[in-house]
């Protein structure tokens, strides 16, 4: 079986626009996925609103595609009443830092055993590029037309904080890394938490001085901060350059969790 | 075999729900209602359980809804507030068929209202509160027996009809103490099994219901609050589609009405008749003990929604209907749609029943 085998051919053509980063960070997921060797039959996916959550009805397995911002706690409810089941959820940066917050907050701090990817484009696709909670400060959306005056959430430090197992960072640039993260998370008992920034050409891109989608993946690109780098410049006292984010694993613990297969 | 208790309300309430093979609790601390958790809390992990704290009434509804298409019996309890909160998960529930029990231990509203206060002023948010068209059942505890057995009732029903049910109890039932039977078993009526292969939204029968394709078991369902095809594949746009799914939605529940209902009718030949649910059903039973008076008739109604017009009919010499509700008078504009005589509303809010005098007042008066 290939990773491929894990779409539900069926429901081709997807809704994602052309350029969309959402279609990466569901290979890289679903590859993970098939490398764990985990039955269709017991792995469930369960989305909320949004254009990231419609990737749960894309995949050749059970899926939830529930309310906006509840699919940790729809996950929830999945997961305790069927600890053999596998339980991964796709979320995006306004389905869970905005109407999902809470949630997010208690999932992590109860540690549940779920798979968290989230598709951070750092806008609100679906409804035609409104501003979320992590949106930078001073870039365009439809809500934001004098430029973010609100400073964005940083996911990976939040789900660190509430007493997630397992928290990274890539982006859709970085393919390998972000399924190999993936795959930990899918491997960490526990609550984990992938963030994956991606590109999001038609609603945020053309706003925002990314004319083409290779200019905004670039951007990724060239704003990652390795953590070990970021690290190593700590150390030294360096100033980290404004614009960039930090990528890579930046938390593995094995805090009690709840939830997990017995 | 029966065993005597003398249970608060909500305890009988938690016990029926362990009785009915309950195994998953979400919710969350709000007043009357508090103790269906407490009582849970302490029983539902001693029986293999789970019971879930969550963070909020919006996430109680939804890990029921999850634990639900697991495979559990799953059940929520609330009251007013929390009750709000749940709105937009219970039509999900509704568009995504999924059974489930929701207890509403009634309070006072609008807001914060009366914690601890009785009411009934629910009873038209149990029927039209989530946005849209659907249908649901609610069933209405006038006694502690009731709170046991109407709860295990409102599982049977979510397993077969496949929608949430709701048990309408109040602060007065809630909170209540008296004696009860205990038996030893209890009916249960499972899902309707799901055929291998079939789409998994399909309703080939005609009660309309789908057989349930429970998570877990292989048959790779996509569950969305969407508006769906019989695949469950979104097909938001299409005029038909919208239609026919809502209109089966709706007619699955309508169309039972009369094998669902459950009433009482007492002295069928009178000419003032009260129609009661809940709470004031103790203050009517009074009275017609009180008055011993076979022109005064009774309506007890236990499942309200849907509601069972045809019971009114039984009351053929029926004059005037006297209907007393903790609130201004919900279901008595209900009842009103249906019958050609007046219809008194007796309405009382403040927390307190109605006493029996009230009721004599209204009765007494000239139309």
């Amino acid at each position: 079986m290939s990773f491929e085998d894990w779409y539900r051919q069926d429901r081709l053509p997807h809704i994602f626009c052309a350029g969309c980063g959402n279609g990466t960070v569901i290979n890289c997921t679903l590859a993970a996925v098939e490398q764990m060797g985990w039955k269709q039959e017991e792995t469930i996916f369960v989305s909320g609103i949004g254009c990231s959550s419609r990737a749960s009805g894309y995949i050749l397995a059970d899926s939830l595609h529930t309310t906006h911002g509840r699919a940790l706690a729809f996950a929830t409810g999945v997961k305790m009443a069927n600890k053999g089941l596998h339980v991964v959820v796709f979320t995006g940066d306004g389905d869970l830092a905005a109407i999902g917050g809470n949630h997010f907050i208690h999932a992590c701090r109860r540690n549940i055993d779920l798979t968290v990817v989230c598709m951070n484009n750092q806008i609100y696709g679906m409804t035609g590029g409104q501003g979320s909670p992590t949106t930078p400060l001073g870039c365009l959306s439809s809500t934001t037309p004098y430029g973010c005056a609100e400073p964005p959430f940083d996911l990976c430090e939040l789900a660190a904080a509430a007493g997630a197992n397992y928290v990274s960072r890539w982006t859709s640039y970085h393919v390998k890394e972000l399924e190999k993260a993936v795959k930990a998370g899918l491997e960490t008992p526990g609550f984990s938490f992938i963030e994956a920034l991606v590109q999001c050409p038609t609603a945020f891109g053309r706003r925002n001085k990314f004319k083409q989608v290779a200019d905004h993946v670039e951007h990724l690109r060239s704003h990652s901060l390795l953590k070990a780098k970021r690290d190593r410049m700590i150390e030294n006292g360096e100033q980290i350059p404004a614009g960039m984010f930090v990528v890579g694993e930046l938390t593995r613990r094995n805090r009690p969790a709840m939830g997990v297969k017995p | 075999m029966t065993r005597p208790e003398f249970w608060q309300g909500n305890t009988a309430c938690a016990e029926g729900a362990l009785a009915a093979g309950c195994s998953f609790f979400g919710g969350y601390p709000i007043t009357p209602s508090t103790e269906i958790a407490e009582h849970l809390a302490a029983k539902l992990p001693k029986k293999g359980g789970v019971f879930m704290q969550m963070e909020d009434e919006i996430a109680s509804m939804a890990s029921i809804i999850g634990a639900s298409w697991a495979g559990a019996r799953a059940m929520t309890a609330t009251s007013g507030p929390g009750f709000s909160l749940m709105m937009e998960n219970i039509g999900f529930a509704a568009m995504t068929e999924t059974p489930c029990v929701v207890v509403n231990v009634q309070r006072g509203g609008p807001s914060t209202g009366q914690p601890t206060m009785s009411a009934q002023g629910d009873m038209m948010q149990v029927r039209f509160g989530s946005h849209g068209d659907y249908a649901v059942i609610a069933l209405c505890p006038a006694t502690v027996q009731e709170m046991y057995e109407l709860t295990v009732k409102c599982f049977n029903l979510a397993d077969k009809y496949r929608v949430p049910v709701f048990l309408m109890a109040d602060e007065t039932i809630g909170h209540m103490r008296e004696k009860i039977l205990i038996p030893d078993t209890v009916e249960r009526v499972g899902r309707k099994p799901f055929v291998p292969g079939n789409p998994p939204f399909r309703a080939a029968d005609p009660d309309l219901i789908p057989g349930f394709p429970q998570f877990g078991t292989g048959h790779h369902v996509h569950v969305t609050g969407l508006t769906h095809d019989e695949r469950g594949y979104p097909a938001a746009t299409s005029p038909q589609l919208h239609m026919d799914l809502v209109k089966r939605l709706v007619d699955k529940i309508e169309n039972a009405r009369d094998e669902m209902a459950d009433y009482d009718v007492i002295n069928p030949d009178a000419e003032q008749v009260f129609i009661a649910y809940g709470a004031p059903v103790r203050t009517v039973q009074q009275v017609m003990h009180d008055r011993k008076d076979p022109n005064i008739g009774f309506l007890r109604i236990r499942v309200v929604w849907p509601f069972p017009e045809k019971a009114l009919a039984k009351f053929k010499n029926a004059k005037r209907f006297l209907i007393p509700e903790m609130n201004l008078g919900q279901i008595a504009r209900e009842i009103e749609r249906h019958v050609k005589v007046p219809v008194r509303s007796i309405p009382k809010l403040g927390g307190e029943l109605h006493t029996p005098a009230e009721l004599v007042r209204a009765l007494e008066a000239q139309p």
